[in-house]
């Protein structure tokens, strides 16, 4: 098959599939005792359901979404699903953590602020949606969200997942590679949507970064804290370094990099 | 420079894979304590021997490897069967600084920009790709080849 040399793994039994929600793909990979089995369907069913769920709620770009609704004092807080507190709470905390590099009130051509929770909704939605996989006894997973991921690996009998980080400057090829056996990885630029991340203190895209890759125990947080660093530009580094996260990779908008925690491998760059 | 870093990384990486591979914090290993005896270098001392048992912690000190960039020297702690901390004793700019190793989760860079093939990897993280952007990513290389 001529397809298997771009997966060196092909033959490691690794069961992959692949849908689209919330306007981007969702990918799974599964390694171990259910990769085509009915609990393994019904795992990855109940994913999609659950991230088709939270994209009625939370999507800005439908008109009737509850979040749209909530925006324009439509419905209050107090009647939208439980969900929606959880969202906002976490948008105010990251907000509050990254001195306003990261809020989920994102400034407007016409000077408001619109109520934009995407920020937070993709990491944590997915976090979620991956509970659904953790029951499948000795079973590896690995579900991505547009370049997002979480990560397991059930038996130490099995290798980590390898996780390539696309280069900025040339998303066709990698600039590093993680082994995670469990935890999440995010990354955070605008290789594939041109700027539309911007600095809601300025309202201007940042600048001096091309992007920023965060590993940490949960998605929820590696979004955000990569968004966060992102968006902080020339202070990713610094910024990054108050947070717990695992390791990082930080792509300077020159192609220099930076890697957390291990600095002493790159300081002579 | 560049190219001390990928040793570096590799080197770490290389002591992590032989210890037993991960030291998840979030993986409780009951009981276990069982230190792998074959270790990759001298085990010339072993600090804070048998102690109570599931928590036994031990540290491993690797013989100095010389580079040509300098010396390279690293002690490991091992607990629970498991790595819990990576120490570099010597490195060839002569400082020494503690680097935790956390569940192997350092990216480690490549040297040059490789193509997906020759890396061995089964997921790939980005910017967000969009699904109109999807078809031309790496991911859906990926993808395709598993389905």
């Amino acid at each position: 098959m001529s397809t298997a040399s771009i997966d060196g793994r092909a033959d490691g039994g690794i069961r992959r599939r692949v849908e689209h929600v919330m306007g981007m793909p969702i990918s799974l990979a599964l390694r171990g005792r259910h990769t085509s089995s009915l609990a393994a369907e019904r795992a990855w069913d109940a994913v999609i359901n659950r991230l088709h769920e939270m994209d009625l709620i939370f999507s800005t770009y439908r008109d009737d979404s509850i979040i749209n609704r909530l925006d324009r004092g439509e419905l209050m807080i107090e009647e939208c699903p439980p969900e929606v507190a959880e969202v906002l709470a976490l948008g105010e905390q990251a907000e509050q953590l990254s001195g306003g590099a990261f809020s989920i009130n994102l400034p407007t051509a016409d000077g408001r602020r619109r109520l934009d929770p995407s920020g937070v909704v993709k990491g944590w939605a997915v976090q979620q949606a991956a509970q659904f996989l953790t029951p499948l006894d000795d079973t590896d997973f690995c579900l991505s969200a547009g370049g997002d991921m979480v990560c397991h690996v059930a038996s130490d009998e099995r290798p980590a997942w390898r996780i390539g980080i696309e280069h900025p400057h040339d998303p066709r090829t990698l600039i590093a590679v993680v082994p995670i056996r469990s935890g999440a990885v995010a990354t955070s630029g605008t290789t594939h949507r041109g700027a539309h991340l911007i600095d809601p203190r300025t309202g201007r895209p940042p600048s001096g970064v091309a992007s920023v890759t965060v590993i940490e125990a949960s998605l929820t947080w590696a979004d955000i804290d990569a968004t966060a660093a992102y968006v902080q530009g020339a202070d990713a580094e610094r910024w990054l370094r108050s947070r717990p996260v695992r390791g990082a990779l930080i792509v300077w908008a020159d192609g220099a990099t930076t890697t957390l925690p291990a600095d002493f491998t790159t300081n002579n760059n | 420079m560049r190219r001390i870093v990928i040793w570096l990384a590799s080197t770490v990486t290389i002591v992590v894979l032989l210890f037993g591979y991960h030291t998840s914090t979030n993986k409780t290993s009951p009981a276990a304590a069982t230190s792998d005896a074959s270790t990759p270098a001298t085990s010339s001392e072993s600090s804070r021997p048998n102690t109570s048992p599931p928590s036994k912690i031990t540290t491993y000190t690797g013989s100095v490897a010389q580079t040509r960039w300098g010396p390279v020297q690293v002690k490991i702690t091992v607990q629970g069967g498991k790595i819990t901390n990576v120490t570099v004793l010597q490195q060839p700019d002569g400082n020494q600084r503690d680097a935790e190793i956390n569940s192997q989760a350092l990216p480690i860079l490549i040297d040059e920009t490789v193509k997906a093939q020759s890396a061995n990897i089964d997921m790939v993280s980005g910017a967000t790709v969009t699904s109109d952007g999807y078809v031309r990513s790496l991911q859906a290389a990926l993808d395709e080849a598993g389905i």
